[in-house]
């Protein structure tokens, strides 16, 4: 497909992501406000402790951004770096998972299950749509790092980063939003 | 075949105007001051929607007709004007129409549902459940008892979820499986759902309006003629919801206070 | 994403015909599935009709089919209920979307666009399976205990969330239909990502935006509409979901009573759904009539043998009303119980929509004016949806205002108005799109006889079915109702009757339609590469195009879409013309 067109015109990775982010940002704004709506509706809404592992977890996510951001910034010129951090960037990801698996079984440990009260169930709903994305992001980062072991051009790379950018930034946004309404 | 299809919707808007035009079927009659105001804005809407109508399904079997392809060499006309004329028409003339509907139909809509009920206003309860409507009249005391969930039994009647053994108000409510109001006397109905969402709907009255659990509204209306008409439910509510009816009946005033007393338990 | 890896043609069966990477394929793929769909949903619709019409009569076989839905034949109301729910979700989701949208623009779109493919053909042939997926859950509710979902193709809460003491099929027949919406959701959202990138990234040299085509425009504006609305049906289905089966209370307040047993749920807000439901229900009726506008634009100007009258503002057209679309979904909530202020609200933008509507039928019939118009089937379908769409939209007047919507919400006159928007234009733009591309998806012609006969007995049939229905809502005749049992809705029977028989016969005639794309798809006339003289790529290359859609070659683009009537040998030009010149 990129014999005859100029390569530079053909970044659909990157619109892709783009567009994928649009989507999800909708999906989250629309629970957001269902929240919101939840909240005044009524009054059941039943504060609790957020677990604080969550904190851990947000540092972990935010460092494998910085990893990303300083060593996967130029992949075509410099291979080597943009490898390292892609699978830098991958375990923190598998960790900051396995670290919200905790966050769930401290909730449990608290008595608050998905169905206890409608709190509760925004906490797990919001938190496990994000991990399902975020492994998306984290099939990404693999399959845009064997790309570039194999050596194929084109901007699989920076397209990953971005999404995994977003990830976090999602994040975020959420432990945000969980904070001042929970 | 230009012409075949001229004719064809031709016959169509003809017949189907006339069908409109003759009220072959219409609304049956309004009994509420409110509800000519409806009735006022449907009619408006109809004159307009069928000028539209019929002007636009002319315009397109006259073109069809005239500009069929005859396999001469004749060459084709641009519109004149070009596109212009058309966005400048529609934004006018379909703008105008915007803003004359929406100023007269929201003090319509207005007046059913944005103005408060009269404050002499007769008070009613509705219950709705699956698939009956029930009604309740505060009975001597003016004031309704309060309604427990926990409470409400079919087998014993006990619709609203009343508790009489503890709540005064309670024990002289009347509840009754038809609507008596007295006629030209403003009613406030107040509609709570047991289980699912219902509706309250009275063509000739005009009004619909869902009940929707977990929430109180308010709905009001005076009826100025009497009679016998039906209450029925538009809302989805399951499998017996094409069943689920009940009767609104429009009294005289002595017959009213005649009614009340038979039902006072 | 192997959106860059150039994938040579696969070889055997599998990879050529069932997990296929080839957009041509997966568009087969699509329109075959929106085929089997609209079968079974008009079957339903028949049975419906039946029942309607004559609430006592037994109907042979039934009781076979479904012995405890229809015992001894008769069918009782909540298996009225279930078949209309299948009807109305299979028809929106599995036809409306997946044949206009999904098959048509994943075959034509990237040709158009002079694309060798989409932008990401795995997730593309993942789109179309997981939509089959999500078919395949909806139809396996027919199969479970009590059947499907009786609660409509809106799922309104609570009946949708409370389980199965609601009434028959609230138990796994409604957990199967809320899988199978967000599982479809998921499947268009990824078509929807392919078609923004392709649009955006895969055009060729020449290709300008102002120079791609109306349907281009039409399915690309869709897709943006769709990732939007399907993204938040998607969690919306989830809640609901959950609500179901984990016990949690998103959509179901405290307090209720349902089958004289206190409902466990509390706080939840049944209006939340409906929110939620008509923030993507909306839009969802425009994804199901862009593609229709789009095909119209593409279509017309072929046979008027000269150009769309005001192309730019035609696409400014496509683009407000898509804008627009997500401004009015509370139009179907008036008497919701929400906020009476904002129906004034929600009406002025709906109301508004109707500009850019009107703007866009004068064009169409601003391009006959002075044209060389050839009746074939195609032309006539989109003449007959020009019409049925002024008929249609103009119904939608009168829901718009809340006055009037007080008086005609939940009768017939809605259903009259959906039916010939929805049952009708945007199924005659398909129509349309399939006479006009059954020759490119499938190098042979169809037959002009059977098309006309079925252009002509489908026009009549539809008016006859869907504009009674509108003098029924006018009489207050309230929809969803399994049988006509109140006093005042006695008189209306025989005109129930009527619409019945038209049904009947319009469905018959739809075999006409079946059957010549069945013999045409074997036997028709081999197709010449463009049979109809018309501009865009998809007629520059062989039909059905080589696997690469132009066998290797650059395309180049020169020409906008809309060159027609011009001085010359031919009185078209190609797209890919040279500069300036003619033919191809
Ligand atoms: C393809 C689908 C489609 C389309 C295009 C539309 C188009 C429109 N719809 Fe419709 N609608 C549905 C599908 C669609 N609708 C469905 C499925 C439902 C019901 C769902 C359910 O409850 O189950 C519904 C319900 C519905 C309601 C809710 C009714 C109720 O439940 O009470 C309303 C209310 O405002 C409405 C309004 C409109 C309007 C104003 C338009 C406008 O966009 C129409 C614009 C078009 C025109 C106005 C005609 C244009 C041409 C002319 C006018 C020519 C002019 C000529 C001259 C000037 C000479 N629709
Ligand atoms: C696309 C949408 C669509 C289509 C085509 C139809 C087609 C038909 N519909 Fe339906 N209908 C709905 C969408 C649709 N409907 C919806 C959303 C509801 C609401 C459900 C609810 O309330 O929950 C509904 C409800 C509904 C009701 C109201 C039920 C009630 O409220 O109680 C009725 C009653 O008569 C009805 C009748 C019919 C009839 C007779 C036909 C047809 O038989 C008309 C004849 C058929 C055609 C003209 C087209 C056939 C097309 C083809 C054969 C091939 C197309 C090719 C490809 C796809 C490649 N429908
Ligand atoms: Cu109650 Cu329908
Ligand atoms: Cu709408």
């Amino acid at each position: 497909m990129s014999a005859v067109r100029p390569p530079e015109r053909t970044a659909p990775g990157m619109t892709g992501v783009w567009t994928g982010i649009a989507a999800i940002l909708m999906t989250f704004a629309a629970l957001v406000s269902a929240l919101v709506v939840r909240q005044g509706d009524g009054g059941d809404w039943r504060h609790f402790q957020l677990p604080p592992i969550l904190i851990a977890n947000t540092l972990v996510l935010m460092a494998s951004s910085v990893v990303l951001w300083v060593g996967a910034h130029e992949p075509e010129a410099r291979p080597a770096r943009a490898r390292a951090a892609l699978a830098l960037a991958l375990v923190l990801g598998l960790g900051f998972v396995a670290g919200q698996l905790i966050a769930w079984r401290d909730l449990a440990a608290q008595g608050v299950y998905l169905a206890t009260g409608p709190s509760g169930a925004f906490f797990f709903v919001f938190t496990a749509l994000h991990a399902i994305h975020l492994l998306g992001g984290i099939a990404g980062l693999v399959y845009a790092r064997r790309r570039l072991v194999a050596g194929i051009p084109g901007r699989t790379v920076d397209a990953a980063v971005t999404y995994w950018h977003f990830m976090g930034a999602l994040w975020i946004g959420l432990l945000l939003t969980l904070a001042v309404s929970l | 075949m230009g012409r075949l299809f001229a004719v064809v919707v031709t016959l169509f808007t003809v017949v189907s105007t006339a069908l409109f035009v003759m009220h072959v079927w219409w609304l049956p009659p309004g009994i509420s001051v409110v509800g000519s105001g409806v009735d006022r804005q449907i009619n408006e809407t109809m004159i307009m929607a069928g000028a539209l109508f019929v002007i636009s399904q002319l315009a397109l079997a006259c073109f069809a007709w005239r500009y069929a392809d005859l396999g001469d060499a004749r060459p084709v006309k641009t519109f004149p004007g070009g596109a212009t004329p058309m966005v400048v028409a529609s934004i006018l003339l379909v703008g105008a129409e915007i803003v004359a509907l929406t100023l007269v139909g929201s003090k319509v809509w207005a007046q059913n549902f944005m103005v408060d009920a009269d404050p002499h206003a007769l008070h009613i309860d509705v219950q709705a459940e699956q698939f009956a409507y029930y009604f309740r009249y505060a009975g001597a005391d003016s004031a309704f008892g309060s309604m427990h969930p926990a409470l409400i039994n079919d087998a014993n009647s006990n619709f609203f979820g009343l508790d009489p053994a503890n709540d005064t108000t309670a024990r002289d409510d009347i509840v009754a499986a038809s609507l008596v109001v007295p006629v030209n006397r403003p009613i406030q109905l107040t509609l709570h759902s047991k289980d699912m969402g219902h509706s309250f709907y009275v063509p000739q009255l005009r009004l619909q309006q869902d009940f929707v659990p977990g929430m109180v509204i308010p709905l009001h209306f005076t009826a100025n003629r009497t009679g016998k008409y039906e209450i029925v439910c538009t809302q989805l509510c399951g499998l017996g919801h094409y069943s689920m009816r009940a009767y609104l009946e429009v009294v005289t005033d002595e017959r009213y206070g005649q009614w009340l007393k038979e039902q006072a338990p | 994403m192997s959106h860059a890896a150039p994938h040579g043609p696969p070889t055997g069966f599998i990879r050529t015909h069932v997990f296929s990477l080839d957009h041509k394929v997966i568009g087969r793929q699509y329109f075959d599935l929106a085929l089997v769909a609209v079968l079974t949903g008009m079957v339903l619709s028949w049975l419906m009709r039946y029942h309607l019409a004559w609430p006592k009569a037994a109907l042979p076989g039934l009781g076979v089919l479904s012995p405890d839905g229809a015992p001894s034949g008769v069918m009782t109301p909540e298996l009225y209920l279930r078949l209309m729910t299948m009807h109305g979700t299979i028809m929106v989701f599995f036809v409306l979307t997946t044949a206009p949208f999904a098959a048509f623009g994943n075959f034509f779109l990237p040709i158009q666009v002079g694309a060798e493919d989409m932008a990401f053909p795995r997730f593309n042939m993942a789109s179309f399976w997981v939509t089959f997926v999500a078919f395949l859950v909806l139809v396996s509710s027919f199969f479970v205990h009590e059947g499907p979902s009786l609660a409509g193709w809106t799922a309104y809460a609570p009946l949708s969330a409370v389980g199965k003491d609601a009434g028959p099929g609230e138990g796994a027949g409604q957990t199967l239909w809320a899988i199978s919406i967000a599982i479809f959701c998921v499947g268009q959202l990824f078509g929807s990502l392919n078609f923004i990138a392709t649009t955006l990234d895969l055009r060729t040299r020449g290709m300008s935006l102002a120079r791609m085509p109306f349907s281009t425009w039409a399915w690309f504006t869709t897709s943006v509409i769709g990732l939007i609305a399907f993204a938040v049906l998607l969690p919306a289905c989830l809640l609901l979901i959950l609500d179901r089966v984990a016990g949690t209370s998103f959509f179901v307040p405290g307090g209720l009573v349902v089958s004289d047993r206190l409902v466990p749920h509390a706080g939840g807000s049944p209006l939340l759904w409906q929110h939620l439901f008509w923030f993507f229900g909306h839009p969802e009726v425009y994804i199901a009539i862009l593609p229709g506008f789009g095909i119209v634009s593409h279509i017309l100007p072929a046979f008027a043998r000269k150009p769309l009258l005001g192309p730019r503002v035609m696409i400014g057209c496509l683009i407000s009303i898509g804008f627009l679309s997500y401004t009015v979904w509370g139009h179907h909530m008036f008497v919701s119980g929400m906020n009476p202020f904002s129906a004034i609200l929600f009406s002025v933008p709906t109301l508004i929509i109707t500009i850019p509507a009107t703007i866009a039928t004068l064009l169409w019939i601003g391009t006959l004016y002075g044209s060389r118009l050839r009746f074939a089937t195609p032309s006539l379908f989109c003449l007959g949806f020009i019409s049925v769409f002024v008929t249609g939209g103009l119904s939608g007047l009168f829901l718009a205002q809340p006055s009037i919507d007080t008086y005609l919400h939940a009768t017939y006159f809605v259903v009259g108005h959906f039916h010939l928007v929805m049952a009708v234009a945007a199924m005659f733009g398909i129509f349309a799109g399939v006479y006009f591309w059954f020759p490119k998806m499938y190098g042979r012609m169809m037959n002009e006889t059977l098309g006309r006969w079925h252009f002509w007995l489908t026009f009549i049939g539809v008016y006859c079915i869907f504009m009674p229905m509108h003098y029924l809502g006018l009489a207050g005749n309230v929809r969803r109702y399994a049988v006509f049992s109140d006093d005042y809705l006695q008189p209306l029977m025989p005109l129930h009757r009527f619409i019945t028989v038209a049904a009947l016969a319009t469905g018959a005639v739809q075999l006409l339609f079946l059957g010549n794309l069945i013999w045409s798809r074997f036997r028709g006339v081999p197709a010449p590469d463009n049979p109809w003289q018309a501009t865009s790529l998809e007629w520059s290359t062989s039909s059905p195009p080589p696997f690469d859609n132009f066998g290797g070659r650059q395309v180049v683009v020169s020409h906008g879409p809309n060159e027609y009537g011009v001085a010359g040998p031919a009185d078209f030009i190609m797209q890919d013309a040279p500069p300036g010149g003619q033919g191809a």
